[in-house]
Order: C-alpha cells, then sequence, then structure tokens
C-alpha cells in the first residue's frame, strides 16, 4: 500500500516548551493508524499540525510533513486552506461544542461542500441530506434544519464526521472521536468511522488513549510519550509483547486486555507517576517511571531502532539485545 | 419549531410579563413626585408676582391638587384607565397633545442615535477583536475611553464648536431650517443636518459601550470549539469572523444593548437641551422646573413603555439569533 503522510522529525514548539519532538511516523492509503499516549503526551498538537492549526503561539520548529507527495510544512496558507477539509479532515473530542449552536446542521454541511466542490445551493442540500444518511442520521430531512442543541452527543458527532468526509477527503483525523461520548455509542462511531475507512477507501488517523479501541480498530498503533514515539507495532504483536517499558506499564495496568468490554475502560494515566515528571531534556523522558532504568538513560535519548516486521522501540533496555536490524525508514519504505 | 412561532411564544410571554410592571411604575412615579417640594400653583403663583393667597388656593381647587393623595393618585389612574394622560395646567392643553407634539422629535433621535451606536459599535469591535493586541486595537481603544469617560454634554458642545462656529458645516442646535419651503429629498437632507451632531453626541458614549463589548465577545468566541471545525473546513478567516464567530459574538451584545436603551432616554435629556431639539426630554425639563406633574407623570410613563417596547425588541432580537432560546 502506497504511503500516503510521512512525517519525519516533526518538532513542535512553545515559546518555553517543546511538547512534540523529533516525532517519524507514515499513514498508508486506507488504514487505521491509532496514536496512544495518556494525557499531555502531545497527540492533539500532533494532528492540528497535520492540519496546519497549531495554536498562535506554537510552531514547526523542525521536521516535515508529506503528504502525498507534497510538504505541508511549506505550503502557503491559502494553498493549505484547500487542502483543510477537502483532503485532509478533521473530527474532535467534543461533539458537545464542535457545532456551532447558531446555525443549522445543514447549514453547516452545505457550507464546506459549496465551499469545496463548488455546489449550488440545491445540490449542496441534496448532498447533505444524503451525507447525513450515510452516517445513518435517523429521519436526515428533518435534521437537516434542526440546530445542534436538539441533538444527542453521539449525533452530533455522526453530523461531524458527515462535515468530514463530505469532500471524500484521502485522510481523516480523529481526535479521540469517542472519548466524551457513552459507552454504548462509543462503539457504534467507530464501527460508523471503520466502514467510511472501507467505503471511502480513506485513510484514519485515530487518536485515543483507549487500548480497547486500539486492539479492535487499528491496523498500526504509535505510542507516544512525553512528545515523543516510544514503540511502534502492530496491535496483536504489540498486547502480547510489548518492548517499552512505558507499553508494558500500560498493558499491566488495564488488568483484563484481552476481555473486549474491559478494554474501553483500561485508561493509560494508570501508571505511577506522572508525565509532567518528565519534562527535563536530555535522556528517555521516563526514567522517573521506569522499572528498567539504567544510568545512560539519564543522559541520552535513545535511538529507534527496528525490532521485527513493522515493529520498532526506543529504548536502551531493548536496543542492546535486537538493535540489529536496518533503521526505522528503510523498513518505513518497505511497509 | 419553526423561527416565526418561536418568535410569537417569546412576543406573546413578554408583553404578559410587561402589563404589572407598567402598573408599578406609574403609582411609583406618581407617589415619588409628591414628595418634591412645591406644586403647579406655587410656580404660577410666584410667576405672576402678583398672586394672593386666595387665587393659589383657588387654582389649586381648580386643578384638584388640593385633594388627598390617593384621591389624586385614583383620580390620575381613573383617568390613564380612560385613555387620558390629564390635563396641563401649565400650558392648559391636555397632555397627551404636548407629548404628541415632541415625541416624534426625541424617538427620531433616539433612533438614529442607536443605529449609529450599533453599527459603528459593532464594527470597531469588529476591527478590535481582529487585531487584539496589535496597533489598530490599541488606537482605537484609547479612542472609545475617551468617548466613554468625557460627559455627553460636553462632547456635544465641543461638536457644535467645531462644526457649526468653526467650519460652519451644520447647524448648532433646532430641527430643520425655519421657513424653509423644500420638500421631497431636499427635505430629508435637511432634517439629517439638523441631527447628526445631537444624535453623535448620543451616540459616542454607547459607540464606545458596544465596541468594547464586541471586542470582548468576539475574542471570548474565538476560543470556542466550533471555531476550530470551521477552521478545519478550510474557511478563510473572513468566513470564520462573519459566518460563525459574530453572530455568536452578538448574543451578549444584544443583552446589553438592551439594558442600557433606558439611558439612551436619560442622555437625550441632555442632548436636546444643548441643542434645542424640540423633544421630550427637554418637555421632561421644563415640567421639573415649572412643577406640572401631569406633564412629567406622562413623560415618565411614556418612557417606562418605550423602555419596556426595547426589552421586548430585545427579546425578540435575542430569539432570532440564537435557536436555544425558546418559551420556559
Ligand atoms: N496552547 C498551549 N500553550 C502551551 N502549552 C500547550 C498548549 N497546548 C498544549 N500544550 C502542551 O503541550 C502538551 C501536549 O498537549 P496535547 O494537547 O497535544 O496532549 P494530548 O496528548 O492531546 O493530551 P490529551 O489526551 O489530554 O488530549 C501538553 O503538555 C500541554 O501542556
Ligand atoms: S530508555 Fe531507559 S528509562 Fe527509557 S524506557 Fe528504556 S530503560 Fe526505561
Ligand atoms: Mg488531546
Amino acid at each position: 500500500m502506497a504511503t500516503l503522510l510521512d512525517i519525519q522529525g516533526l518538532t513542535i514548539s512553545f515559546p518555553n516548551a517543546t511538547p512534540v519532538k523529533d516525532l517519524s511516523f507514515q499513514v498508508a492509503e486506507a488504514e487505521t493508524l491509532a496514536i496512544v499516549g495518556e494525557s499531555g503526551s502531545g497527540k492533539s498538537l500532533t494532528a492540528l499540525a497535520l492540519m496546519r492549526l497549531l495554536p498562535k503561539t506554537a510552531d514547526i520548529t523542525d521536521g516535515s510533513i508529506r503528504f502525498a507527495g507534497e510538504d505541508l510544512v511549506n505550503i502557503p496558507e491559502p494553498a493549505m486552506r484547500e487542502r483543510r477539509g477537502r483532503d485532509i479532515a478533521m473530527i474532535f473530542q467534543e461533539p458537545m461544542t464542535s457545532l456551532n449552536p447558531v446555525l443549522t446542521i445543514g447549514r453547516q454541511i452545505v457550507e464546506v461542500l459549496r465551499l469545496h466542490r463548488g455546489l449550488t445551493r440545491a445540490q449542496a442540500r441534496r448532498e447533505a441530506r444524503d451525507l447525513l444518511d450515510l452516517v445513518r442520521i435517523p429521519d436526515p430531512d428533518r435534521c437537516l434544519d434542526d440546530y445542534p442543541h436538539r441533538l444527542s452527543g453521539g449525533m452530533r458527532q455522526r453530523v461531524m464526521i458527515a462535515i468530514a468526509v463530505a469532500c471524500r477527503p484521502k485522510l481523516l483525523i480523529a481526535d479521540e472521536p469517542t472519548t466524551a461520548l457513552d459507552v454504548t455509542i462509543q462503539a457504534q462511531v467507530l464501527e460508523l468511522l471503520d466502514r467510511l475507512r472501507r467505503e471511502l477507501s480513506l485513510a484514519l488517523l485515530l487518536i485515543t488513549h483507549d487500548l480497547g479501541v486500539v486492539g479492535q480498530w487499528a491496523d498500526r498503533v504509535v505510542v507516544m510519550y512525553a512528545g515523543r514515539k516510544v514503540e511502534e507495532a502492530p496491535p496483536e504483536p504489540l498486547f502480547n509483547d510489548p518492548l517499552h517499558p512505558y507499553t508494558q506499564g500500560l498493558l499491566a495496568a488495564s488488568p483484563r486486555l484481552h476481555d473486549d468490554l474491559h478494554y474501553r475502560d483500561s485508561r493509560l494515566s494508570e501508571i505511577p507517576g506522572s508525565i509532567s515528571s518528565a519534562v527535563k531534556e536530555k535522556g528517555c523522558p521516563f526514567v522517573p517511571r521506569c522499572p528498567q532504568r539504567r544510568d545512560v538513560c539519564r543522559t541520552v535519548f535513545p535511538d529507534t531502532t527496528m525490532a521485527g516486521l513493522g515493529r520498532s522501540v526506543a529504548c536502551h533496555a531493548v536496543t542492546p539485545t535486537i538493535a540489529t536490524g536496518p533503521s526505522l525508514h528503510d523498513a518505513a519504505v518497505r511497509l | 419549531m419553526s423561527t416565526m412561532t418561536r418568535l410569537a411564544k417569546v412576543l406573546r410571554r413578554t408583553t404578559l410579563q410587561a402589563v404589572p410592571t407598567v402598573i408599578g411604575i406609574v403609582i411609583l412615579n406618581f407617589l415619588l413626585l409628591q414628595l418634591a417640594p412645591g406644586d403647579a400653583a406655587d410656580v404660577l403663583a410666584g410667576e405672576s408676582g402678583s398672586a394672593t393667597m386666595e387665587t393659589v388656593a383657588a387654582l389649586r381647587a381648580r386643578f384638584g391638587l388640593d385633594q388627598p393623595v390617593l384621591v389624586q393618585l385614583i383620580a390620575y389612574l381613573d383617568n390613564l384607565a380612560h385613555f387620558s394622560l390629564g390635563f396641563s395646567p401649565r400650558y392648559n392643553l391636555p397632555v397627551s397633545d404636548i407629548i404628541a407634539q415632541r415625541l416624534p422629535g426625541t424617538v427620531i433621535l433616539m433612533l438614529t442615535a442607536l443605529a449609529l451606536a450599533l453599527a459603528f459599535g459593532i464594527t470597531l469591535g469588529t476591527v478590535m477583536a481582529t487585531y487584539a493586541g496589535r496597533w489598530p486595537d490599541r488606537l482605537i481603544s484609547v479612542g472609545i475611553t475617551l468617548f466613554y469617560s468625557i460627559p455627553g454634554f460636553w462632547i456635544g458642545l465641543m461638536l457644535i464648536l467645531l462644526f457649526s462656529v468653526k467650519l460652519g458645516w451644520l447647524p448648532s442646535g433646532g430641527s430643520g431650517t425655519i421657513g424653509t419651503t423644500v420638500s421631497g429629498f431636499a427635505l430629508v437632507i435637511d432634517r439629517a443636518r439638523y441631527m447628526v451632531l445631537p444624535a453623535l453626541s448620543l451616540a459616542l458614549f454607547y459607540i464606545a459601550i458596544y465596541s468594547r463589548l464586541t471586542r470582548a465577545a468576539m475574542l471570548d468566541a474565538q476560543t470556542q470549539d466550533y471555531v476550530r471545525t470551521a477552521a478545519a473546513k478550510g474557511l478563510s478567516p473572513f468566513a470564520i469572523t462573519f459566518g460563525h464567530v459574530l453572530r455568536n459574538a452578538l448574543l451578549p451584545v444584544t443583552t446589553v444593548a438592551g439594558m442600557h436603551l433606558g439611558g439612551l432616554l436619560g442622555g437625550a435629556v441632555v442632548v436636546e437641551t444643548v441643542y434645542s431639539w424640540p423633544g421630550l426630554g427637554r418637555l421632561a425639563f421644563e415640567a421639573v422646573m415649572s412643577r406640572d406633574f401631569s406633564v412629567l407623570l406622562g413623560i415618565l410613563l411614556l418612557s417606562s413603555l418605550l423602555v419596556i417596547i426595547a426589552n421586548v425588541t430585545v427579546d425578540l432580537v435575542q430569539a432570532w439569533l440564537d435557536p436555544r432560546i425558546e418559551t420556559r
């Protein structure tokens, strides 16, 4: 499968902090890549950087983002605006506040259709109706003229998804799309996303801290810690044989991982310690919480090394034994 | 529920609430005015210079001023129930006739001032929010602080000095050229020339208030999640501001604008005096000086009605802007 998105060495800085450091990963066409990591690990900032919608004070200070062969870091803002909502779309964690409360649902869908697809008002309205149908909203005709406050959270998230896929994007970024929803609704929304991924053959970048979601829906997983990628693997090997001490801690902290029902309740933050103790530069950020730490960990950040097919890990405890394969960059090309 | 039925419900609810309010205001005004020293008979007698105790007493008896307060109140309410505002001893005319003469002038002045205040206030506020922290924002801020802190009558006098005395562009007072024979469009222009300065002096304070409010409300709205959604759709900053931010920002602005409408009427008293504008404000001033309480009560009743109408209008505008507002 061809690479759609190729991120190399992405670094995001605020004037006084660097919450994402030297992050590299790839997304292939029509696959689902999950990014997991506890609160504050830089997942949302990474997603916003892809959209070039970082907060004003934040900046991409290093690295490249190649999307369909084009460098998104350096294209001018008007060109980026054309990509947003058309080639790359994004949905957010808070369906309750992500829709404009004073505009009808129909108008908010029609807006993006007219902007990027140049449809007339009537065409756009018909298309909006079909989109609501596509995301399985009952009685789409009535919903068009309804206001967001009349819909439940799950329904609103469906509307957000309808807006996101309105222009058939190649990449859909979903930043914790189900965190704010009821458990039963969560599954439905994820099923919907997966169905759309297949039907519209779009790539899905799924950001979550729910390991159950990862196990069920992801083709590959990137584990982030304190702004860095610490491990990458397909879900099966990751769950069966986690290599990085942080990933091991995660899995240990969610006891009945293979019981589907308990997947969704397992939160990453159950590992002792906190990410804020890891802000110091230099060395591995996981040192304060790592049971396997050694002296070198305090001074040198471990290189990312291959650890089997499609697997990589950044840890001094793993490196000496397995780090014999080619570098990750070569592996990514073969992927 | 369609927008129309929603608005109709809001209208019915607010109108029903207005009736007891008005009755309360009338009674309160009446009792308060009884506390002021002196009455119309005193003033008339004083002006004639040759009044005796007997003539003053006769005047009082003629206008019913010698009756107990409660009897006077009931008589007044009885008049109101028959849609009469009573009779003015000073002008020797029914109060409603006197007020009807002056009402249009004040209403036109207020509406013009309000329109100016909203148009300039919202525009300036939008500019300030768009350039928050940069020089256009700072520059406008300084100007607005001046408008806010300088009293209306002083601004009025300065405007007269500049535009009437120095530049000679605009008339310094009155509401139209006396003895003019123009009509149609020329008449409108003539009236507008007389309107500009009083309306502007009245509006400046409210421009200051509305622009600050708009700025704050827009900055607040800009941080909302739906603005990020709009940006993620690929909309331009212009489309985001006018399509998504502004309408949400107008909600708090209309609320406060409504609360300030009563103040606009108070400001009219001062401005009408400065510009010798023939309106209710000046009439009220004269009525106080001559203790012509029947005229004053009529004006106060009318003002409270104006404020209530303004509030109903605000409720309707809010319901129209915000679909979440429905009847409770
Ligand atoms: N506007 C901002 N100004 C300063 N620091 C910020 C800002 N936004 C985010 N950060 C910092 O960047 C880090 C990463 O934030 P990010 O929102 O990407 O985390 P996340 O992985 O999405 O967490 P969560 O699971 O809570 O959404 C955090 O430590 C946060 O403190
Ligand atoms: S590099 Fe060292 S501190 Fe970091 S996870 Fe590996 S063993 Fe622990
Ligand atoms: Mg986040």
